[in-house]
């Protein structure tokens, strides 16, 4: 049983369905570790290295010359806010895998500046994630991630690597930046999946 | 490691920092102590089951047993409203922590010997504070803290203080708005100028941590990347949205 904190009354309740502990914002929050890269969409690049160590490659023109995708989503952040409703448009990981020849089943993510973090390679299928370079019909701006981000809306946000640069494709399962600084490492809203031990 | 559960805190005591911003002293049974630089999650319910979380940065320094944050009262805050506004001492919340293995001093991946620059913007102070008072080494600390104007400044005695009888630690304001009586610098945003002024050269690698709002982040982290300082030794800490387009 919870404590009752006396005098604590809370906001109007709302009709929303939210994961647990999570609350609405309409703002857009940005959480990052470090300064935010500035990275010139002419050296952009984008690759996924296979287990195999097999390297596919795109540029910034090859990226935006793929079929994309408008999705309508919902953001939650570990650290409690979310957002609702929130408009993307980017390649999804189905398109830029369809070629990818791999016997993995776990994804680790590099970021410009250096971030990392990792999921399961399912988590990336199946219309559940992409690689975003618009927000609301604008080009997505570098404090959000820009030029592009990973977007994987079923997980907590920070899977959703900003700035994304590669993902290798391994056989074993390898925390990234904040998965080794004691939180979860699968990071599922709807199971409050945020800490170690969750 | 174990999970980290729910954990009952009792207020303590309860100071007033600013008219906006309270400390609460919690005493925990079970704390085990943390690193400055953490933060915990602090869970409200109401009689009716209702239950809000919001996190909060740890201003104590490492202690067994009990634990300091500091709240900046935030417009429409059901939590913070509660914890700077309404609670008083002997009332109970739920807590649970610390977290974040990053943004803490020293840092995880050793260095903690060199220079270290915080700066912060308004009640992104907090965190800093905590590393403030865990220095016990001669470790030199320089701290810039932007505020609107002096009535805004958290700790300000106790920073006094600490200058006085710390070795080793200086301490710089920028006032955005309004300066106190007798104050001859500039008023205005925390610009590179001020920066090179009060922090450290980049030539002298410190780990730096700045912690603010967004837009105060942003900008810099952005001038001290400008003025040679490495990316990976600048750890951020932002609060709210960005300051243009949602």
């Amino acid at each position: 049983m919870p404590v009752i904190s006396r005098g604590f009354t809370g906001r109007t309740r709302r009709d929303v369905e939210l994961p647990p502990g999570q609350y609405l914002t309409e703002d857009f929050p940005v959480l990052s570790a470090g300064p935010t890269p500035r990275i010139d969409r002419d050296r952009w690049e984008f690759a996924v290295i296979t287990d195999a160590g097999k390297r596919h490659q795109w540029t910034w023109s090859q990226l935006l010359a793929l079929p994309s995708e408008q999705v309508t989503v919902d953001l939650h952040c570990v650290t409690k806010w979310s957002k609702l409703g929130t408009q993307w448009r980017g390649v999804a990981l189905d398109t830029l895998l369809e070629d990818v020849e791999s016997a993995a089943d776990y994804a680790y993510v590099h970021a410009y500046g250096g971030y990392t973090t990792n999921l399961p390679l399912a988590d990336l299928l199946d219309g559940q994630a992409w690689v975003a370079y618009e927000y609301d019909d604008e080009p997505l701006d570098a404090e959000h991630g820009g030029p592009a981000r990973l977007l994987v809306p079923h997980l907590y946000l920070w899977k959703s690597a900003k700035w994304v640069r590669s993902i290798e494709l391994t056989h074993d399962d390898q925390p990234g930046f904040w998965e080794t600084a004691g939180y979860h490492n699968y990071g599922d809203p709807w199971q409050e999946q945020r800490y170690w031990g969750d | 490691m174990g999970r980290l559960t729910w954990q009952v805190a009792t207020v303590a005591a309860i100071t007033e920092e600013t008219p906006s911003a309270s400390t609460l002293v919690l005493d925990v049974a079970g704390w085990s102590s943390h690193l400055a630089g953490q933060h915990v999650d602090v869970r409200l319910t109401a009689p009716d089951g209702y239950s809000a979380q919001r996190s909060y940065s740890i201003a104590s320094a490492p202690t067994a047993g009990s634990v300091e944050i500091t709240v900046q009262r935030v417009p429409d805050g059901e939590v913070s409203g509660y914890l700077a506004g309404i609670a008083r001492p002997g009332d109970q919340i739920e807590i649970r922590g610390p977290i974040g293995g990053y943004f803490v001093w020293p840092p995880p991946h050793g260095d903690g010997g060199a220079p270290v620059l915080l700066v912060a913007g308004g009640s992104g102070i907090v965190p800093l504070m905590a590393m403030v008072r865990a220095r016990a080494d001669r470790t030199p600390f320089r701290l810039i803290y932007s505020v609107r104007g002096p009535g805004d400044a958290i700790y300000a005695p106790e920073l006094s203080r600490r200058v006085r009888d710390d070795r080793g630690l200086d301490v710089a304001y920028a006032y955005t708005r309004a300066a106190p009586d007798g104050w001859h610098g500039t008023i205005g945003r925390l610009d590179a100028g001020r920066l090179a002024a009060d922090g450290w050269p980049a030539d002298f690698r410190p780990n730096v941590y700045v912690c603010g709002p967004t837009g105060f982040v942003e900008k810099v982290a952005d001038l001290l990347v400008a003025a040679g300082h490495e990316a990976d030794r600048i750890r951020t800490e932002r609060f709210g949205p960005t300051g243009g387009k949602a």
